[in-house]
């Protein structure tokens, strides 16, 4: 163990450089961060995944958001257990008709103010499963949808593209935020 | 004793299907092949619907013979297989759930897949459209004194796929675990049903989103066995290169996983670099990480160049540098080994009754690997190891993967130095007949079977391999602590996608 630590102390890091926040998304954003303008976020975002009937070929990719070279938690971005400590939902999947109500009563358990992201074509209009009789076909049929992000699934860095901008466009609507400890 | 085949072949041989034979029997031979099951003569690959029939694809031990049997239902029913043998239990409560075909004397009939939530129950066979009305869903009970119950899910902590736990623990100790699962079916059977042979393809490489090489190359294994299809050399060649790279990645990022869940986060971040620069390669080689959409009934959908092919194999010379000092690292952190060692054990017995498949049957002794047994191009011209264990714990099932790993590289190697050149895609003809594929994914084997008409699918089923180890997760929690659940979860690592379709 000590080997490897060792190394890991006189080797770059992996760590990728930071992609520019998407702007499409910065435009769809706009609209939805206006809303909650006056709220103090703070450059933090506490995102609660929901997988609402992906292949979990999604997850894999929000997984690797995680790793050393994109090290999600450099921006002030982490994930957490509960909704009651998300800002953000970042929901995957066709939502099936199973899963609607779990859907639901997350969004529900989470406290204002709040995103939503839909990751994946499934969670952004059903994908190939968009028309099943077992899906409700896409995120926005079952919640308010903020933010999209496009691909089967997205890479690593169109996720992280689009959380970015979520930070960029609620820190431009609201230049005097602070610490969301005062919340 | 007459051998399966015997038994079954007083039956009407169909021979439209291929490459394993099957064969209609009455309620008579049904029963004689579900008594082979329950006294571990034979073990059950797969069983499902089509229309107003059930089929059961059924692997004999002695004569090594892979058959499917089917049954007319003109009633609606059928003599229940999962009363005699209960890994056939779940498949028959989603059978009872799209067909509507009901197993007589079944042992458990509540619904599985069907929470009552479609507005329409049996879809895929004896349709009845109903109202959205969650179902009612009794968990079994357990007794005694100072038992409370913990429900878990269908939302997770972490970044994982939705499922209910239900767990009964006296204290700490875990009395009973009862899953309940189906919050992710998406009707992928009955958007394949009528779907053209490439529109199915997609689907089935989207049933469990880690494995999409592997239904692709089962999906595809069956329409070209349906079809007589031959596929030519490179396409093998270069499907099985991509195999393998897909079991390096998860194997990569669930040993990783593991070492997570036992709070050891370092070994965590470096299987995770492992696993990232696995799929970097795949998407500079074929265009996508997950290599999704690659393998496609033909041959493959993608070219490999030199450039391509050299990129792999500095890939896999730097893997092989740098994996085995992790493997050191895993071997001798007492604090890991103190997790996983002892950890959810697996009984051999219940693996072999289960016909557990891939890592979790491979670490409970079965010696069983599809690339092996029945066996598929090209591994009959390649050198590996099928590695086995006999402890069936965490510890053993990390280890089984950790020699797969070191299998897989070999194999990429070997993959490289004979890939075949001329052309990777043939056209498919439309035509009819029916096909089953049988490929060993990281996790275990994944059957798919076919039938197509007029260059349709008419019908298709993918049975993932987690269906036979779902059930054996239940009895492994069994007398741990619920602290280590997330623990035992990882190391089987079943797909919930891939099982409730
Ligand atoms: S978008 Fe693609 S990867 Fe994501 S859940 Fe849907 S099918 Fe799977």
């Amino acid at each position: 163990m000590r080997k490897i630590l060792f190394e890991s102390l006189v080797t770059d890091p992996l760590t990728e450089r930071p992609p520019s926040p998407d702007d499409a998304a910065i435009a769809e954003l706009a609209a939805a961060v206006d809303r909650a303008a006056r709220r103090r976020l703070g450059r933090s975002l506490a995102i609660r995944e929901v997988d609402a009937g992906s292949c979990n070929g999604c997850e894999l990719e929000i997984h690797a958001l995680n790793n050393a070279f994109y090290d999600l938690e450099r921006f002030g971005i982490r994930f957490v257990a509960s909704p009651r400590h998300a800002d953000v939902l970042l929901v995957t999947g066709p939502v099936t008709k199973n899963m609607r109500e779990a859907l639901e009563r997350t969004y529900r358990a989470t406290p204002d103010p709040k995103w939503v992201v839909a990751v994946g074509d499934c969670a952004v209009d059903g994908g190939i499963f968009a028309g099943s009789y077992a899906c409700v076909g896409g995120v926005a049929a079952a919640v308010p949808v903020d933010l999209r992000i496009r691909g089967c699934p997205p890479t690593p860095t169109a996720i992280l593209k689009g959380l970015l901008a979520l930070l960029d466009a609620s820190a431009a609507k609201n230049p005097e935020r602070s610490s969301k400890a005062g919340r | 004793m007459a051998t399966l085949i015997e038994t079954i072949s007083k039956g009407r041989k169909v021979e439209s299907h291929r490459p394993w034979p099957r064969f209609t029997v009455d309620a008579g031979t049904w029963n004689a092949v579900a008594a082979r099951l329950a006294d571990g003569q034979a073990t059950l690959a797969g069983l499902w619907g089509a229309d107003d029939d059930v089929h059961m694809a059924v692997v004999d031990a002695a004569d090594k013979a892979l058959a499917v049997v089917s049954l007319d239902c003109p009633q609606g029913t059928f003599p229940s297989v999962g009363r005699v043998h209960p890994p056939a239990i779940r498949l028959e409560r989603a059978i009872a759930d799209l067909f509507g075909l009901l197993p007589e004397d079944a042992p458990d009939v509540r619904p599985w897949l069907d929470h009552g939530r479609w507005g329409v129950r049996h879809l895929l066979g004896r349709r009845v459209d109903v109202a959205d009305a969650p179902v009612d869903y009794p968990f079994l009970g357990a007794e005694g004194e100072s038992l409370h119950q913990i429900p878990v899910g269908p939302v997770h902590a972490g970044i994982i796929e939705p499922g209910h736990f239900r767990f009964t623990a006296n204290g700490e100790t875990v009395v009973r675990l009862e899953e309940r699962l189906g919050y992710v079916h998406k009707g992928i059977e009955a958007l394949a049903a009528g779907a053209d042979i490439a529109h199915a393809a997609k689907l089935a490489g989207r049933t469990s989103g880690d494995s999409t090489v592997a239904y692709t190359l089962a999906y595809a294994r069956a329409v070209e066995a349906a079809l007589s299809v031959a596929v030519t050399p490179r396409a093998v060649w270069l499907r099985a290169l991509m195999a393998e790279l897909e079991r390096l990645a998860n194997h990569f990022g669930d040993v990783g996983a593991v070492c997570n869940d036992a709070a050891f986060t370092l070994a965590h971040a470096h299987f995770g670099i492992l696993r990232e620069s696995v799929l970097r390669v795949a998407d500079d080689c074929f265009g996508h990480r997950l290599m999704r959409d690659c393998v496609v009934p033909g041959g493959v959908a993608i070219g490999l160049d030199d450039e391509g092919a050299a990129s792999i194999r500095v890939l896999v010379a730097e893997l092989g540098r740098r994996f085995p000092a992790l493997v050191e690292l895993y071997d001798n952190t007492a604090s890991v080994k103190d997790r996983t060692f002892g950890t959810g054990v697996l009984s051999q017995a219940l693996a072999r009754q289960f016909g557990a498949g891939g890592f979790v049957g491979r670490a409970s002794g079965r010696d069983v690997d599809a690339r092996r047994w029945p066996g598929y191009p090209p591994y009959d011209e390649l050198e590996f190891k099928v590695p086995v264990l006999s402890t069936g714990d965490v510890n053993a099932r990390v280890w089984v993967r950790i020699q797969e790993i070191d299998q897989s590289l070999s194999l990429i190697g070997q993959i490289l130095d004979r890939l075949p050149a001329g052309a990777a895609r043939v056209e498919v003809p439309r035509g009819s007949g029916e096909g089953l594929g049988l490929v060993e994914g990281f996790r275990g084997d994944i059957l798919v079977w076919v039938r197509l008409g007029g260059g349709r699918v008419e019908r298709c089923h993918l049975r993932d391999p987690s269906w036979f180890q779902w059930p054996l997760l239940e009895a492994v929690i069994e007398g741990n602590i619920v602290a280590d659940f997330p623990l035992c979860n990882k190391s089987f690592n079943c797909s919930y996608s891939g099982h409730d379709l």
